[in-house]
């Protein structure tokens, strides 16, 4: 019998495919995301927008809050941790957290190494904007990426950009012939055994979620068609008018994403989703996206 | 051919999918109640159950679900599937679809670090199987016609009763097809 398999990891991950994982940062907004149907629980102190507002050093959420939460549901919570925090990572861990998400939500502890993902029984997640981050993150032993976005914005365009480059440089990958395989690992600053991997898989090893601005029922919908496996929500749940309704929705516009009539129908009258952020306002500092390497 | 249907709400949809055409079956992922009218067999894959449910019940599933079963068509649960498919889950006043004579308790192995692989022996299957548990359920009770398939540290983690069939691991993580092959076995009894 074996624990932390690399198989075990990533099969987590599977089972998320197709659902929703909300951001809460209490029992009770955990419980209205499983009532809605979430599939997961991010546990944290902070969503990221009010992260963005409080400003200073985010770290990982006060154990307290975590035990509240998985106390709470049934279904998996996730927690974060700062990129590269050793101890940080190691408490969730014993704590049960299912799942750690290595996140540049929060203020990075180390500007040049990630975490050992491999070291850990828990799984890890992890954001990327190019097939190269993603695969040194898989690398490092991530078992599920989520493109990054821009978390806290309510602004769906760099989830957009961030999921068609990742799935436009795999399928360039795929199409390649394998001699051309270790330059483009070279240029992408990719490890070469895994595009080797992806090309004869023909898509990602793990599961890969859309994650920083998802705002709507139908942004949802649009990362899902974009060929995201499922969606990350941060503050576009409970930074809108009416949480419960928004979550349900988001929901099913996630399961059925080509129902067109269907998202139609519950995106009427959800109230006012949360006011979202243009992108060029942001200084270059303020884009959480630019953490990790 | 014979069709086999994967209820596609959420989960590993895709893996069950490759699993089922890896026997020579056709597969066709299920998300509308009609669609069931097209199949001889169907899945119930892992995932989360809890969120499965509502789907089910918000998309009327229900009814029909439980109608497959009346009729004598084959259903396959793994892990949250299992769930599905049980008449009792500990803790909960209800079943989900209830066509199962067993009762199961949810993430009975722990949480997901405690999550494991281990080598099974399941009866007129494999000796050998390499099974994939995730935060895993496991049977507590199974009622007398229940034909118990394996156990791991003396827990019942695969069993079938009739033409419903259930696990507690994912058959579908691994490249071994031999489960999913069993199945299709019973739909093409069933289908005689």
């Amino acid at each position: 019998m074996k624990t932390g398999t690399d198989r075990v990891k990533r099969g987590m991950a599977e089972m998320q495919k197709g659902g929703v994982i909300m951001d809460v940062v209490n029992a009770e907004q955990a419980k209205i995301a499983e009532e809605a149907g979430a599939v997961a629980v991010m546990a944290l102190e902070r969503v990221p927008s009010d992260i963005r507002a409080a400003g200073g050093v985010a770290r990982m959420a006060d154990p307290r809050i975590v035990e509240e939460v998985m106390n709470a549901v049934t279904i998996p919570v996730m927690a974060k941790a700062r990129i590269g925090h050793i101890v940080e990572a190691r408490v969730l861990e014993a704590m049960g957290v299912d799942y750690i998400d290595e996140s540049e939500v929060l203020t990075p502890a180390d500007e040049e190494y990630h975490l050992n993902k491999r070291e850990y029984t828990v799984p890890f997640v992890c954001g990327c904007r190019d097939l190269g981050e993603a695969a040194r993150r898989i690398g490092e032993g991530a078992t599920m990426l989520r493109t990054k976005g821009e978390p806290g914005t309510g602004n769906i365009v760099e989830a957009v950009r961030h999921i068609r480059k990742v799935n436009a440089q795999v399928r360039k990958v795929v199409g390649m012939n394998e001699d051309e395989l270790m330059t483009e690992a070279k240029l992408l600053g990719a490890p070469y055994e895994l595009l080797l991997e992806i090309k004869n898989l023909g898509r990602l090893p793990v599961v890969n979620f859309a994650a920083g601005g998802v705002a709507t029922p139908a942004d949802a919908a649009l990362m899902m068609q974009l060929g995201a496996d499922g969606v990350f929500v941060g503050s576009g749940i409970f930074k809108s008018e009416n949480p419960a309704k928004f979550a349900r929705a988001i929901v099913e516009a996630t399961t059925h994403y080509q129902d067109y009539k269907l998202i139609a129908e519950l995106s009427k009258e959800l109230g006012a989703p949360m006011k979202g952020i243009e992108i060029s306002s942001l200084a270059p500092e303020a884009r959480m996206q630019e953490r990790g390497w | 051919m014979i069709k086999i249907g994967v209820l596609g709400l959420q989960g590993a949809v895709r893996e069950h999918v490759i699993s089922i055409e890896a026997c020579g079956a056709e597969a066709i992922v299920i998300k509308r109640k009609e669609q069931l009218d097209e199949i001889d067999g169907l899945i119930l894959p892992g995932g989360e159950s809890t969120t499965m449910r509502k789907l089910i019940d918000k998309y009327d599933f229900m009814r029909s679900l439980k109608e497959f079963a009346e009729l004598g068509k084959p259903m396959f649960g793994t892990c949250a599937g299992l769930i599905l498919l049980a008449k009792n889950i500990v803790g909960y006043d209800e079943p989900h679809i209830g066509v199962m004579d067993v009762k199961v308790e949810r993430n009975s192995f722990g949480r997901q670090k405690e999550s494991f692989e281990a080598d099974l022996d399941i009866a007129g299957v494999a000796e050998d199987f390499q099974a994939v548990f995730i935060r895993a359920p496991h049977i507590v009770q199974a009622g007398g016609n229940v034909e118990i398939l394996a156990k791991h540290k003396e827990r019942i983690v695969a069993a079938r009763e009739g033409n419903i069939l259930g696990c507690s691991f994912h058959p579908e993580l691994t490249d071994d097809h031999r489960l999913t092959g069993y199945f299709i076995n019973m739909v093409k009894e069933a289908k005689k």
